[in-house]
Order: structure tokens, then C-alpha cells, then sequence
């Protein structure tokens, strides 16, 4: 279970508030969803969870499975079960696929204590979960995400994703720059690895994502808050009437 | 010559050298003497010197330098399958060396007294070439003084590397190294050389690469702190042909490596590359990478990849010319300098230079100095990879163009080995 309270966030090198008191419980094996304007903060909440340099928290808390998530270096975050999918997946050329990722599942492994998985072990599991994301073996020697498609960036995210087996998943506009079959593509990777004992935080735009990706709840972020909930109807009436409305009501009407 | 009256530079280091006599290579040393007293050794005000001061490697008598223990790690290319030729402090160890043998390979020493004719025609002809446009006095000092090298006459292919091993014994050894390889056409060669030699090292090395021959040279100048070392590779490659070299270079206080590369003949190919380790925690460190690629005929291409990963005050240098005479059409000419500056006390200095005579080539040169991209390392620490794998990873990945020039797997695994053993050692 994630459990944000009261998080309040600005840049480091700037005076810029940009999260202004964020609430937001995402339960075991729960997807939610956050929508909301350019600039409302959603991606900045995200970083902010994986522990990226450049934003201090000023006040509030982020506990993961009853853990504080804010006092940990981002490779301990990982190992305590926290998962980023990029919106821009970083390349990495020169440091092939599968080393990386052998390199992360086992560096998550020792973290926890476990034994690290053999090169026949891992090999084995990463092929046959590569398959279901039609990832093929050239890909996988490919160095990470460099001379990637969109697509496969994103299909690569979530090939991560399923080898890590987070129990928190943060989605981070995984829907920009894809195409509805590559979209659909993702949604399934994403689908197959819901589990009562894993949660997902999808960070959208559009609701297209969300015909793919059911949410349990939805939430519309504007100016650095949450400013309303509701179940998957909340999506769809962003989709059709824009977020003015839902703004208005709450005195935000210039934030757009 | 009175005790107060100072001393020509080039006079003092003459005196404190013997220079062999007689022998075929006699004429050419005798040339080489001439020429290094008419150009003078190189100083500070050398334009061609400006980044790199070359006092300790000009001095009468070298700095005291003891000999490195490299602890428990494997030599490298030990695993390779290869004809070892060993010189300890710059005199050949016949013990600990193989047997001169080689199919289609023809093996000889400088320092034995034998006539040679195709050597006597190589023999500082390709560094007396390399004199021009820009001096370089080492080289010349060395042709006049070796006292020891290889004379490799390649016909066929070879059916293993050579490996050429310098160990470093005496701290004061001063050794001067000559070797000349001769590829005849479609031969095939790798040379594998690694080793500090001694206190103070010049090298030279002249490679004659016939019509559609291939060399390979792949260098790990070893992991002496207090290592000064001045090299020269003075290549000559023919229509058809390819030559490639790559070094790795770790540690060192003061390290010259330069690589004058004469393209000769149409269709050829040349690249050369460096990856350098230097870490000024560890005593000084200062390497230069000094290349100029002269293309002369059509249809060429020429490669220079160069990469410096420097911590705690390192030095890096990179001075490289690309020179594309009139009439080398379509030469295909690449140059691309780039360091790794781990921490803000280091520097990186380049002069990239590319000169065109021709109208229809294709050339470019970048050089670049930049830190860890944080966005990737942090992509790297989500994935829950602890943040010192992460960087050395990065650092890999940097340094993974250069590595890439390697052609043979192994070799390039090996090396690879040798990197990341570096930087788990240096960590801090």
C-alpha cells in the first residue's frame, strides 16, 4: 500500500512550489489513475516517489508498505518494491539490455537478502517474459533503449517492470508517443502483472489509456493537488468535457 | 666543457645514452642523429608540446621510478594463445620468452647482429617520413639510440598474436625500443603489447602494411603510477588495407602516445583509438593521445576515437589532425575526442584540426567534455542499481566506442575485464 500525506514539494534550485499538499492512498492490488493538466505536478509526484535530485520536500510523507519511501536513496526505493516507468526511457548505449538488466534484478535481490539469479536462471525468465511483450532476442542484446522505436522503449519499460515484480508501479505517461496497437501492447504487459499484492499509479492525459488499463479509481490533479476522485466515470467525463469545469469548481479556472 | 657552462638539452641526453654501432641499421641512425641535433629535443615552448610538458621525458637521466606490484591480477591477454616476446627494463628475457618461431611470420632482434635487408629499408624510414610537418624529436632520438626491438616480416597469415611484454624491473631503467613490422601483401598480423618496460620508456614503432594486408595492434600500457612513457606508431598503409590500433592506458604520471598514420594506397582503411583511465588520487596523471592521418589517395577512411575517463586532477589531452592531400577524393576521415570528468578537479584539453586539399571528402570531428548524465544514473538507480555500479556502468558505457575498435571478441573481453577492474579499484 502507498501512502502519501500531505506532500509538499518545490525545486531545489528555485522557489517554484509545484506540489501543494498531496493525500492519495493507493491499496494493495488497486489501480489508480491521475489525470490533470500540463503543469499540475503529476510527473513531478512521480519523481518525487523514485527519488530524483532537484525537488525537496518541505513537508508531508510517502510510505510504502509502511516504510518511508522519502528518507531512501532511489536504489533502495526499487528494492523496496517501487517501480518508474519513464515517460522518456533514457538510452544507454554501449551497456546491453540484458546486462542491465541482470544487473538490476540482482542488485534488487541482494538489497532483499536473496540469492542472485544464475545467467541460466535469468535468462530463462527474461526470455519467456520478453515473448509475451514481443520483445525478440535482438532487442535484448540491443544496448538499452538506443535505436528503439516509441514502442519498444515503452514495451521495454514494462519488460523491466515484469522482471523486477514491484509491488508499487508508477506509470508515467506511458501512453505518449504510441500508437493504439502499440498502446494496446503495453496495456497487456500492464494486465497480465495486475496482482492483489501489486498496485499501479497511471499517469494519463487522455483516457484512451484507461479503455485499456481499467482503473479502480480515478484522480484529477490541478495546481500541486488532488482536487477530486471518483471511480472510472471520472475519466470519462474529463474526456468529454475537458478539465474547465472541474477546475472552476474549485476556483482554479486560470490554471489551464 | 666547464662544470658552470650549461649543457646543450640534446648534447646531455646524447651523453648519457650509448648509441649501438655498426649493423644495417647503422646509416638510418646515423640519419636519425643528424635530425634530432638539427631540431632539438622539445620544450615547453613547443607549440606541439603546449599541453603536455616533456621535461622528465627530455631529462639526461629519468626520475627514480620503483616498479609497480599489480597484486594478484591475472596478466592481461593471458589467456590468449600467443607468441610471447618479452623485454624486462628493455632488454630482451630470452627465458621468458617464446621461440622465435612463427609460420609465415619471419622474427628478428635488433640488437642481433645480422643484415636484414628489408628492415635496412624500413628502419626510421617511415619515422624519418613522420618528420614532416611537425617534428618529432622523440621518435628521432629513438631511431638513433634503441638498443633493442623486433623486426617482424609478415608473408602469411599468422597464426597467433604476437605479444610483445615490457616488465619493469630496475627503477632506474631508461629502456629505448624500436620495433619494425613489415606486412607483405594479404598478410595478417595482431600485435598485442602490454607492460610498463622501466622507470622511463620511449618506444617507436613502424608498420609497413602492404596491399590488402591487415594489422591489428591492440596496447595496455599497464598500471604503473610512476610510469613515463613516450610511443610513436608510424604506419604506412597501402591500397586494400587495414590497420588498427587501440590502447588502454591506466595510470601514469606522464604518458605520450602518438600515432602518425600515412594513408598511401586506394581503398584503404586506418583506425585508432584510445580509451585512458587516470585518477590524480593516485600520484599525477597526465596522458596525452597526439594523431595525424595523412590520406593520399582515394576512397579511404580513417577512423580516431579517443576517450578519457579523469578523476582528482587527471589530465587529458588529445591533439589529432586529419590532412586530406589534393587529389584523395571520397576519403571518408572521422576524429572524436571526448572525456569523462568525474569530479571538477580534473581537465581535458583538445585540439581536433582536420586540413582538406580535396573538394569531394567526407570529414568530422567532435570533441566533447562533459560529467555522468545524471538523468541516466538516476534511470539506472531506479532500476535499484546501487549508485557506484551505476556510475561504472555509465563509465562503461562512455568508453564502449573505443572498445568497439577491437575486433577480435576476446580481446575486446579481456580489455573490457581490465576496465571494469579499474574502476572497482577506484571507486572513491
Amino acid at each position: 500500500m502507498l501512502e502519501i500525506k500531505n506532500l509538499h514539494v518545490k525545486l531545489e534550485e528555485e522557489d517554484k512550489v509545484i506540489l501543494k499538499g498531496v493525500d492519495l492512498t493507493v491499496e494493495d492490488g488497486k489501480v489508480h489513475a491521475i489525470m490533470g493538466p500540463n503543469g499540475s505536478g503529476k510527473s513531478t509526484l512521480s519523481y518525487v516517489l523514485a527519488g530524483r535530485d532537484g525537488y525537496e520536500v518541505t513537508e508531508g510523507s510517502a510510505e510504502l508498505g509502511g516504510e518511508e519511501l522519502l528518507e531512501m536513496e532511489p536504489e533502495e526505493r526499487a528494492a523496496a518494491g517501487l517501480f518508474l516507468a519513464f515517460q522518456y526511457p533514457v538510452e544507454i548505449p554501449g551497456v546491453g539490455n540484458m546486462t542491465f538488466l541482470r544487473t538490476a534484478v540482482n542488485a534488487q535481490r541482494k538489497a532483499r537478502g536473496q540469492e542472485e539469479l544464475t545467467a541460466g536462471e535469468f535468462l530463462k525468465e527474461v526470455r519467456a517474459k520478453a515473448k509475451t511483450l514481443k520483445i525478440d532476442a535482438e532487442m535484448l542484446k540491443r544496448p538499452v533503449n538506443v535505436g528503439f522505436s516509441g514502442g519498444e522503449k515503452k514495451r521495454n519499460e514494462i519488460l523491466q517492470m515484469a522482471m523486477l515484480e514491484p509491488k508499487m508501479c508508477i506509470l508515467d505517461e506511458t501512453d505518449s508517443g504510441l500508437d493504439v496497437d502499440a498502446m494496446r501492447l503495453v496495456a497487456d504487459g500492464v494486465n497480465a502483472l495486475r496482482d492483489a499484492g501489486r498496485s499501479f499509479l497511471v499517469i494519463t492525459h487522455y483516457q484512451r489509456l484507461l479503455d485499456h488499463i481499467k482503473p479502480d479509481v480515478v484522480h484529477i490533479m490541478a495546481d500541486g493537488r488532488i482536487i477530486k476522485t471518483g471511480g472510472p466515470e471520472l475519466a470519462l467525463e474529463v474526456e468529454q468535457n475537458g478539465y474547465a469545469d472541474i477546475l472552476a469548481e474549485h476556483g482554479l479556472e486560470g490554471v489551464v | 666543457m666547464s662544470a658552470v657552462e650549461k649543457q646543450n638539452p640534446v648534447e646531455a641526453r646524447l651523453d648519457a645514452l650509448t648509441i649501438p654501432e655498426g649493423g644495417f641499421a647503422a646509416p638510418a641512425r646515423a640519419e636519425a642523429l643528424a635530425r634530432l641535433r638539427a631540431m632539438g629535443l622539445p620544450g615547453r615552448r613547443d607549440e606541439y608540446w603546449k599541453y603536455t610538458n616533456p621535461a622528465d621525458l627530455v631529462a639526461a637521466m629519468p626520475p627514480v621510478a620503483p616498479a609497480f606490484d599489480n597484486g594478484d591480477e591475472t596478466p592481461v591477454f593471458d589467456a590468449i594463445d600467443r607468441l610471447k616476446i618479452v623485454f624486462v627494463d628493455g632488454v630482451f628475457d630470452a627465458a621468458a620468452s617464446d621461440d622465435l618461431t612463427l609460420a609465415g611470420v619471419e622474427i628478428a632482434r635488433l640488437a642481433e647482429p645480422a643484415d636484414i635487408s628489408w628492415a635496412g629499408g624500413l628502419y626510421g624510414k617511415l619515422e624519418a617520413d613522420g618528420q614532416t610537418p611537425v617534428a618529432r624529436p622523440m621518435a628521432a632520438l629513438n631511431t638513433a639510440a634503441a638498443t633493442d626491438g623486433v623486426l617482424i616480416r609478415v608473408t602469411g597469415q599468422a597464426a597467433r598474436p604476437i605479444n610483445l611484454i615490457y616488465v619493469h624491473s630496475s627503477e632506474t631503467s631508461d629502456p629505448i625500443l624500436h620495433h619494425c613490422i613489415k606486412l607483405e601483401a594479404g598478410a595478417e598480423l595482431t600485435v598485442l603489447e602490454n607492460g610498463p618496460a622501466g622507470a622511463r620508456f620511449n618506444k617507436v614503432m613502424e608498420v609497413d602494411v602492404g596491399e590488402g594486408a591487415r594489422f591489428h595492434h591492440v596496447r595496455a600500457q599497464g598500471r604503473d603510477h610512476q610510469r613515463r612513457a613516450v610511443t610513436h606508431i608510424f604506419a604506412r598503409v597501402a591500397a586494400n588495407a587495414l590497420f588498427k590500433s587501440f590502447t588502454l592506458t591506466a595510470n601514469g604520471v606522464l604518458t605520450r602516445n602518438e600515432c602518425v598514420i600515412d594513408i598511401v594506397g586506394d581503398d584503404a582503411v586506418a583506425h585508432v583509438a584510445g580509451a585512458a583511465l587516470g585518477d590524480g588520487a593516485t600520484g599525477a596523471f597526465h596522458h596525452d593521445d597526439t594523431v595525424f592521418v595523412t590520406h593520399g589517395a582515394l576512397r579511404c577512411e580513417s577512423r580516431q576515437v579517443f576517450k578519457k575517463v579523469l578523476k582528482h586532477g587527471a589530465t587529458g589531452v588529445f591533439q589529432g589532425k586529419i590532412l586530406v592531400k589534393e587529389g584523395a577524393q571520397k576519403t571518408d576521415g572521422y576524429q572524436i575526442s571526448q572525456s569523462l570528468l568525474l569530479d571538477d578537479d580534473s581537465q581535458f584539453l583538445a585540439k581536433p584540426e582536420l586540413e582538406i586539399y580535396a573538394d569531394d571528402v567526407q570529414c568530422s570531428h567532435g570533441s566533447t567534455t562533459g560529467a555522468i548524465d545524471e538523468t541516466a544514473l538516476f534511470y539506472l538507480r531506479s532500476r535499484g542499481v546501487p549508485v557506484d555500479e551505476a556510475i561504472k556502468l555509465l563509465v562503461l558505457s562512455f568508453l564502449a566506442d573505443t572498445i568497439e575498435e577491437i575486433e577480435d571478441e576476446r580481446l575486446r573481453d579481456d580489455i573490457t575485464e581490465r576496465l571494469e577492474a579499474w574502476l572497482n579499484r577506484h571507486q572513491d
